[in-house]
């Protein structure tokens, strides 16, 4: 029940997008159509479902300070904290690199309609972010997963809701500066209040 | 009459291509269009067969069905302020109260809304968008009556520029007009819309033992004494008068609230217009009150605490769920396209009004963020719906 509350916070009431903002670049750039969104995100909640317990492996028995007391006693007194971030990275960078060749081998249209998009999930905010929350958190492995699975899927939702309007924005007259970027940021925003029912929700 | 035609006919030239105002054609055309039904003819080529029913028609239907919300509304701003106060009054004091708050903001909604439409229509040259005249009533009907005018105003130009007028005007928009002009008061002035204030109360004194609390505010008093519901809603105000909060008080909306909303009944009446002249959608205010009342239920069957325990029918009576589902859940715009997409759009909202107004102690009402948050997620479901579509069918076509 704990777990399933988790998963449902991070959907909806953390919302990566937009509760904290993270992953916006990735967000705007690859809401053009649907489909090609839907495979996006996917891909994050992929991304996140495995990165983040990986990483907690690393914080758990790495990183945090006095981590390493299970090589020897010797090293009770370590604090690796300070590589939290490159490692951090490093990990994403590898997962990403693994699902690129997955999805180049088995989808080739979607490899072919994600781009560069696909490379630069390994610095897009939210994956490194929601690594971080869960290091500052504490969360147990178990925590990490339905985290990392939880935070995927509030992301792939956002996306795939933006994608939508925004195929029916076609039909739409925005004025000529605000045509692209600009009118996503301004949805980006009220989306953002009607994401609001859901803050203030303990569980 | 006569002599108002001529006076357009005579000037119209002059707003023509090459005219004098050509510039100012767009807010001639807006008066002379809602005054006479247009002349001009379909052309040779594209459909030839047009209905007299235009988007014109179409918004004052609405505007219709939406009288009696308003006629009761004022009434009742009357009635809650001479029983607060333990006067006396006569029916035309009473609705003297009324006109006296209701109609400035009605005035000012309308003109901050319609100044935004034609400086719009004139600079982007785009007709003046009729789907206002429905947003510019709304948006009195659902802030409380002590509302301040000025924020009335700020809100109704947010709403029109910020969530209409950027997505090119009526037709275009994402979001609800009159609820992005509520939820912009709701986040950016919550003392003004939450708490004690849907009862006009002026310089006079209250009774002793007077609380200005809704029956949204008693469900939660029942939550955190652990009293029942409906033992809370009978102690409430039981000075004023001893069913002040009865089932069938709630249902007639002689209780505290926005203006409009607080009557079920004066919405079903507005229903009953609506979907009679087949304006708005049936399917998605039945699957509103559905999704509301199962979901109702369902919280009665977890029964954790006493608002869960609240009888899932009192759901449907408390609050605006009634006119926002009559009302602006059906808007065609923000709503469902798609057929079947109408059935899931509505029994979620509904779903999601349940779920905040009981779960989510930060807002007392639901509905506005539950019609807001489904129109997020309508594209998308129509999306859905029209690939299952396709797909039914390129199957039944290739077997």
């Amino acid at each position: 029940m704990e777990l399933f509350n988790l998963t449902i916070k991070s959907i909806f009431i953390e919302n990566m997008i937009f509760a904290y903002f993270l992953g916006m670049c990735s967000f705007l750039a690859v809401s053009k159509k649907v489909s090609t969104a839907l495979g996006l995100g996917l891909a994050v909640v992929f991304v996140l479902t495995i990165t983040v317990p990986t990483n907690w492996f690393l914080q758990e028995y790495i990183l945090k300070e006095g981590a390493l007391a299970w090589i020897s006693a010797d090293f009770a007194e370590v604090d690796l904290s300070f590589l939290q971030f490159i490692m951090f990275i490093a990990v994403i960078a590898a997962m990403v690199q693994l699902v690129e060749m997955v999805i180049e081998k088995f989808a080739p249209a979607l490899y072919g309609s994600l781009g560069i998009f696909l490379p630069l999930i390994a610095v897009n905010c939210a994956i490194l972010g929601s690594s971080l929350f869960m290091a500052q958190r504490e969360y147990a492995l178990s925590e990490s997963v339905f985290f990392g699975f939880g935070s995927g899927t509030g992301f792939l939702l956002a996306i795939v809701a933006l994608a939508a309007i925004r195929e029916k924005l076609k039909y739409s007259n925005v004025p000529d500066g605000l045509k692209g970027l600009g009118i996503t940021m301004l949805l980006t925003g009220l989306m953002g209040i009607a994401f609001m029912s859901f803050m203030g929700i303990k569980i | 009459m006569r002599t108002q035609k001529t006076f357009f006919d005579k000037i119209k030239p002059q707003f023509q291509q090459g005219g004098k105002y050509e510039k100012f054609y767009y807010a001639l055309e807006a008066f002379e269009t809602f005054l006479y039904a247009p002349n001009s003819t379909t052309g040779t080529r594209g459909a030839q067969i047009r209905d007299g029913v235009d988007l014109k028609r179409m918004m004052m239907t609405v505007i219709l069905a939406m009288v009696p919300c308003l006629l009761f509304g004022i009434y009742n701003v009357g009635y809650q302020h001479f029983l607060a106060i333990g006067q006396e009054a006569t029916l035309m004091e009473i609705i003297g109260v009324g006109l006296y708050r209701v109609l400035p903001i009605v005035v000012v909604s309308y003109a901050s809304g319609l100044g935004v439409e034609f400086i719009f229509s004139i600079i982007r040259r785009h007709p003046v968008n009729e789907g206002f005249l429905v947003s510019g009533m709304l948006i009195p009907l659902i802030v409380p009556p002590t509302i301040p005018l000025w924020q009335v105003a700020l809100a109704t130009i947010f709403a029109v520029l910020i969530g209409k007028e950027v997505f090119g005007g009526t037709g275009m928009n994402i979001f609800n007009v009159a609820l992005t002009a509520r939820a912009f008061l709701y986040f950016a002035y919550p003392s003004e819309i939450s708490g004690e204030v849907w009862t006009y109360i002026g310089d006079n004194e209250v009774v002793n033992g007077y609380s200005g609390a809704t029956p949204l505010a008693a469900a939660v008093t029942a939550m955190n004494n652990g009293t029942p519901f409906t033992d809370v809603l009978a102690n409430t105000n039981s000075v004023l008068a001893a069913d002040y909060y009865s089932f069938a008080n709630m249902f007639f909306g002689f209780i505290p609230g926005s203006i409009g909303e607080t009557s079920t009944l004066m919405a079903l009446i507005g229903a009953f217009i609506l979907i009679a002249t087949g304006v708005g959608s049936w399917k998605i205010i039945f699957s509103v009150f559905a999704g509301a009342f199962i979901m109702g239920l369902g919280f009665n069957a977890i029964g954790v605490n006493e608002y869960m325990n609240m009888p899932a029918h009192y759901h449907l009576v408390i609050g605006g769920l009634a006119f926002g589902a009559v009302f602006m859940a059906t808007d065609p715009v923000t709503a469902s396209q798609t057929e079947r997409g109408k059935w899931i759009y509505g029994f979620l909202i509904g779903v999601f009004t349940v779920i905040i107004r009981v779960v989510n102690p930060a807002y007392p009402e639901g509905i506005m963020l539950a019609i807001l948050f489904m129109n997020v997620f309508a594209p998308l479901i129509d999306f859905y719906v029209i690939k299952a579509n396709k797909k039914r069918r390129l199957q039944r076509a290739t077997v």
